[in-house]
């Protein structure tokens, strides 16, 4: 599903940082992968680059079976759009808009009709048990609820992979125990791929593996 | 993208999220196309309002007035009064090339119009009927003077808008009714409307015209006349045959031909011409006071559009994320900006022609001069294109802008 061959990233700023020293990776079809790593260590511009919201400069990333490189930000739009759903740690939803409208907005930038994506919006928050919270701003949800809201817009285009930055890293513990029993029962039932940026042992204790990246590199990629 | 009601539901949302920022920016606007219609519009009224004063009166006339005499000459002393008289009539008509009508009249003020107990101090002018190419009449009733009343010494006269308007209050065909000029009677034979508001010895309103053979005898007046009026043949201006009839009377009157101000020569030419310049010059004015003031106001939603999209990078960011193209971000701010010029402008448009139609009522009912104060319609369709344009330009900037917000820097932000 997934292939990184020997990626680098260095940021041009007043002094070049070199992020990512060549990392090689291969993500499978329907795998539940946690990258951990300390601040800085490069694991969120590696996330970033997996869900082509950065550039890289060398190497090779293949997204089935899709070279992703040096894309235009039409096709970066459209690929992210229709192949990729993310879930943030601070949900990012959008404050002036209901729950169902914000899991709509995804749909809506696909072009889907009026009736079908509001159909396809109700379906995802239903299954995420926010059927009665639907025409609710964001304000007026708990945070496990817009976390919810965050998941369910994300699988409202049925990606291919989910991309989740620390998703409970805003949660209290018992509320991030139910969204990662979540995100593992919608691995495990509709075999999406889903790879999880975590600093919580406990989260990536319940991955099927973690890679650990240490200054730019990955150290550790036990399975 | 789909264009559904859900984008132009997303529109009035991101609109309607701060509502007094969004007022006072479409203030602006609303500001600016009401004080461009509105000058326009009302520019237009004041000039037919002015023009209106010039009805009737030919645009290539001038009238001839006796002054005193400034120079002395063969032997007569400087400050000498003469008089205009009816053989300068056919004096100007063979000696001044480019003359079409030449025409005396003869005035008289304070005559008392008698009809039954009503009263009217007015002015009694003796005409001749080509009088009338100078000054048109706009008849309500009846008839003009012709040249039979003249061959005839009839007693008949065409009375002026407030002459009528006193002497008859009830209204009415007032033809066939008799008319008494201190003692003489007349018999009245039209009604002239035509506005008047030049006053050359006095404004038709407050005239009564009477054959100038009958009021030569009635008030013994003689060979003498107060005034000539003439027009010029097209191709020819009053300006051009001036001197030639300063000239001619000068000449058959025994006044040196240097003594310029002796006769004078009002010149309709001259004063229709400044009047035109005069609002040329208003006109641009207003053209640059209200585009000015209606670019102010694009240039304010242009700004505040841009600090929205400062404060939306995040928003911005999320949906480029979840899949916006760049066009898409671009067509919803610039969407943004038309929707918010176009809205305010067309209230500015509406409020103008609600002001423009008070304006109207308001001097319609005053009376005297009329003028339309109006925007035309294809000025208002004008006012709506250059807002589309306006929308679209303000808009440009902070549009572009917004394109280039990339995701990652928008979560970076948060």
């Amino acid at each position: 599903m997934i292939h990184l061959e020997r990626l680098h990233k260095t940021y041009f700023g007043a002094q070049p940082l070199h992020v990512l020293k060549g990392i090689d990776l291969d993500i499978a079809q329907g795998e539940l992968v946690s990258i951990m790593g300390a601040s800085g260590s490069g694991k969120s511009t590696l996330l970033n680059i997996l869900g082509i919201l950065d550039d890289y400069d060398e190497g090779t990333y293949m997204l089935d079976g899709t070279l992703i490189k040096h894309l235009s930000e039409t096709r970066a739009a459209h690929y992210r759009n229709r192949m990729i759903g993310f879930i943030f740690q601070s949900f990012n939803l959008i404050s002036f808009k209901t729950a169902v409208e914000n899991v709509e907005l995804p749909l809506f930038y696909q072009g889907v009709s009026r009736r079908k994506r509001h159909a396809i919006a109700m379906d995802e928050l239903d299954k995420m048990g926010l059927t009665d919270w639907a025409t609710h701003y964001p304000a007026e949800l708990s945070g496990g609820q817009r976390q919810r809201v965050a998941i369910a817009r994300a699988l409202a285009t049925r990606p291919r992979i989910i991309l989740a930055d620390e998703p409970t890293g805003a949660l209290d513990s018992k509320t991030g125990v139910e969204v990662m029993q979540l995100l593992r029962r919608l691995n495990a039932d509709e075999g999406i791929t889903m790879v999880i940026v975590t600093h919580d042992p406990n989260v990536a204790a319940q991955t099927g593996r973690v890679i650990r990246i240490k200054d730019g590199v990955i150290e550790h990629a036990a399975r | 993208m789909r264009i559904d009601i859900d984008t132009y539901h997303e529109l009035l949302q991101t609109l309607s999220r701060n509502k007094t920022r969004t007022f006072l920016t479409g203030f602006g606007v609303f500001w600016g196309v009401f004080m461009l219609l509105g000058l326009i519009g009302g520019g237009a009224g004041l000039e037919q309002m002015l023009s209106s004063n010039f009805e009737g009166f030919a645009t290539n006339s001038a009238w001839v007035f006796e002054q005193q005499t400034t120079k002395p000459y063969k032997g007569h002393r400087k400050g000498r009064w003469w008089s205009l008289c009816l053989s300068d009539v056919e004096r100007l008509r063979q000696q001044v090339a480019g003359i079409d009508v030449v025409t005396p009249v003869l005035s008289q003020w304070g005559v008392h119009a008698v009809v039954g107990d009503k009263v009217f101090s007015a002015v009694v002018k003796g005409i001749y009927p080509d009088y009338a190419r100078v000054e048109t009449p706009k008849l309500l009733y009846g008839r003009y003077l012709s040249d039979a009343d003249m061959v005839g010494h009839r007693k008949v006269c065409v009375i002026g808008r407030r002459v009528y308007e006193s002497l008859f209050p009830y209204g009415g065909d007032p033809c066939g009714s008799k008319l008494r000029l201190d003692s003489t009677y007349y018999t009245v034979i039209g009604v002239n409307v035509a506005s008047g508001g030049i006053n050359i010895n006095g404004s038709a309103n407050e005239s009564v015209y009477v054959p100038i053979p009958l009021m030569r005898a009635t008030f013994n007046r003689g060979e003498q006349v107060d005034l000539l009026a003439l027009t010029v043949r097209k191709g020819v201006t009053v300006t051009d045959i001036t001197p030639a009839v300063k000239h001619t009377i000068q000449r058959a009157h025994e006044i040196a031909p240097t003594d310029d101000d002796a006769v004078m020569v009002f010149n309709t030419e001259v004063m229709f011409g400044l009047m035109e310049s005069l609002f040329s010059g208003v006109n641009l004015l207003i053209l640059l006071v209200g585009i000015g003031t209606l670019l102010a106001g694009a240039i304010g939603v242009s700004n505040i559009m841009m600090v929205t999209v400062r404060e939306r990078t995040t928003e911005i960011g999320i949906r480029r994320a979840i899949g916006a193209t760049p066009r898409m971000v671009l067509a919803q701010i610039l969407s943004e900006s038309l929707l918010l010029t176009i809205v305010a402008g067309c209230s500015g448009i509406v409020f103008a022609v609600i002001v423009l139609q008070m304006l109207q009522m308001g001097v319609d009912a005053s009376g005297g001069a009329t003028g339309h104060f109006q925007v035309s319609f294809g000025a208002a369709i004008g006012a709506a294109v250059l807002l589309s344009v306006l929308g679209v330009v303000a808009g440009l900037a902070p549009a572009m802008r917004a394109m280039t917000i990339k995701p990652v820097d928008a979560m970076r932000e948060d």
